[in-house]
């Protein structure tokens, strides 16, 4: 019951924070100089009062916001002011398969990864694999996605040529492969040295103490006793790493030219397309407010010390 | 010795064991040393274009240490202004978001009540928002001026630092020395900024450690999207860009700004480690009370 509870007052408490997400893209949009009509040839005053009347841009802006507050419960973004022919619901719905793809791969490959160097070295501290692997890690850290992906492309497109510089050519395993590890490594290091940590302060606590000294085989202790806790704190980076992910998608996707939401939301910023990047906006902001969620309810199953009474 | 100065030697004694630190701070030295003064040296100027080496790989015998661009711009100049620039837009911002963070932390942590939980509220409704998108959005709307990267990146990256001073704020105000400032009448505003503030510098010096990294990034990753500092000025960012762009001919382009980007990067992530194990024995940064 109390689970059911909390999980109710958290979706509760997004909601104002999905309000001042929207009133923030909105206000911000429209406080900017340049309209999306602005051509170099300027438009006739017939044609143009037509347009801002289709878009409502002549309403009062209160009106506008609740205008779209409204359409947007109803899932309807408004259509595009550079494509024409689309709606941003439309829009964002081809460009997110792409990106989804993308990202679920990066953070499983980054858990992975992360998980077992960290674990690697936590069972090894204060060796020499630990200190390297952690040397490592910091170096993952410090490599931004934007620097790692061109090195990619630099060692296994160009030098040994086995695999191919960009394009997305349907969703290709062989292409995905490059924009994955580019996107997973930093998160990857950044999971090896919370697990490491977080291992080792597991290691060193009491429970396990008295397992050992209840003459355990190790193999047993780690797997029964040890791992659940020390993911505990990774689990609670998975919100962060996921906003991390989506950043990084937009250069990554950029780079590797996919067709993703990211790129749809750098183009669309390019050009003045309020609509459409608005609407990326409060995309991206639904997802990582809603993937905080599951994480935070994940978490509270797992560990029973959380009280769920905040 | 001053016993005052008791947390600044431990943690100095703390911080001169760790040897990736001590590493870290002589390469970042040396390294703003170099970013400084490497321009004076070279006979180059940064937008100089020469028409008849363009794009030359690196060589000593005609000064082009890191070659050439596809202009025939110096990349050892260039390398260094981007540097100038990517340093400065991380200390400046940082300094923006310091200002913001433990103003506001302490603030709330002192006043306390309902204020605290209105102040608090807020930073968490701000923490859900994907920032750097409205970074990107204000840098595309309002012009790509270095004010206002400062201005956009420093007013984002406070919260984390907020939460942590008031954290500490709660335990300090319950000492001694803040009563007794209280029984002499001091006012609130200059127990805050005078007696409260002092005490965090410790878990503040840390934060700036960790925040300058993060702030070159967001620095880089915006003139990446080439959204960030315009030509003739350049960044790291922006020089990893048009290196990018033509790895397969001339590859020394990307790898000299990357190079030093990611150096730079490690270097404060090092230090920022290292002086948290030096300040902050309870290490995680989860003050959810």
């Amino acid at each position: 019951m109390t689970n059911l509870k909390f999980i109710f007052g958290r979706l509760l408490g997004a909601i104002p924070t999905l309000l001042v997400l929207i009133c923030f893209a909105f206000f911000l949009v429209k406080s900017a100089p340049g309209g999306p009509f602005d051509f170099e040839r300027s438009l006739p005053e017939e044609v143009e009062k037509n347009l801002r009347e289709a878009y409502n841009l002549d309403d009062p802006l209160y009106l506008q916001l609740t205008k779209y507050v409204g359409s947007i419960l109803t899932g309807d973004f408004g259509p595009s002011f550079q494509y024409r022919d689309y709606t941003v619901t439309e829009l964002i719905m081809s460009g997110f398969p792409v990106s989804l793809r993308l990202g679920v791969a990066a953070i499983f490959l980054a858990l992975i990864l992360g998980g077992t160097i960290g674990t690697i070295a936590a069972l090894n501290q204060n060796s020499r694999l630990d200190y390297s692997v952690m040397f490592f890690g910091m170096v993952g850290i410090s490599i931004p996605n934007f620097v790692m992906a061109p090195l990619l492309v630099l060692i296994f497109s160009i030098a040994l040529n086995i695999l191919p510089a960009g394009g997305y050519a349907n969703g290709s395993p062989l292409h995905m492969i490059l924009p994955v590890v580019a996107l997973a490594l930093p998160q990857a290091a950044y999971i090896a040295r919370l697990t490491r940590g977080s291992m080792i302060e597991v290691l060193n606590s009491n429970f396990v103490r008295t397992t050992r000294a209840q003459g355990l085989p190790l193999n047993t202790i780690i797997f029964k006793h040890v791992l659940k806790p020390t993911f505990l704190p990774v689990i609670s980076y998975l919100g962060p790493a996921t906003a991390a992910i989506i950043t990084g998608s937009v250069v990554v996707e950029q780079i590797f030219g996919l067709p993703g939401l990211g790129r749809y939301f750098v183009q669309g910023a390019l050009n003045r397309d309020y609509t459409l990047v608005m609407g990326v906006v409060i995309f991206y902001g639904l997802l990582i407010i809603g993937f905080n969620l599951i994480v935070d309810t994940v978490y509270g199953f797992i560990d029973p010390r959380i009280k769920h009474n905040r | 010795m001053n016993p005052s100065n008791s947390l600044a030697s431990d943690a100095w004694s703390a911080l001169s064991k760790n040897r990736a630190a001590w590493f870290s701070a002589i390469a970042l030295t040396t390294m703003v040393l170099l970013v400084l003064l490497g321009p004076l040296v070279s006979p180059y100027e940064v937008d100089q274009t020469n028409w008849s080496k363009l794009a030359m790989p690196p060589s000593m015998q005609d000064g082009h240490i890191f070659g050439t661009d596809d202009l025939g711009r110096d990349l050892f100049v260039r390398t260094m202004y981007g540097g100038r620039i990517s340093l400065m837009v991380g200390i400046v911002a940082t300094l923006v978001s310091v200002l913001i963070g433990v103003s506001y932390g302490a603030i709330s942590g002192f006043v306390g009540g309902k204020v605290d939980s209105i102040m608090m509220r807020i930073v968490d409704v701000l923490y859900a928002m994907p920032f750097l998108f409205f970074v990107i959005l204000l840098m595309v709307f309002f012009g790509r001026s270095i004010f206002l990267i400062f201005v956009a990146i420093g007013a984002v990256n406070w919260l984390d630092i907020a939460r942590i001073v008031r954290g500490q704020t709660l335990t300090i105000k319950g000492k001694e020395f803040v009563d007794a400032a209280k029984a002499g009448g001091v006012s609130t505003f200059r127990i805050i900024f005078r007696h409260i503030v002092p005490n965090l510098m410790g878990i503040v010096v840390v934060y700036v450690a960790l925040t300058v990294p993060q702030v070159i990034l967001v620095e880089s990753f915006l003139s990446f999207l080439g959204l960030g500092v315009q030509e003739p000025m350049t960044s790291w960012g922006a020089l990893v860009n048009q290196g990018a762009r033509q790895m397969e001919s001339s590859p020394w382009i990307l790898l000299f700004p990357a190079l030093f980007l990611a150096v730079t990067l490690f270097c404060f992530n090092f230090i920022g480690d290292g002086l948290r194990d030096a300040l902050d024995p309870k290490d995680r940064t989860n003050t959810n009370e």
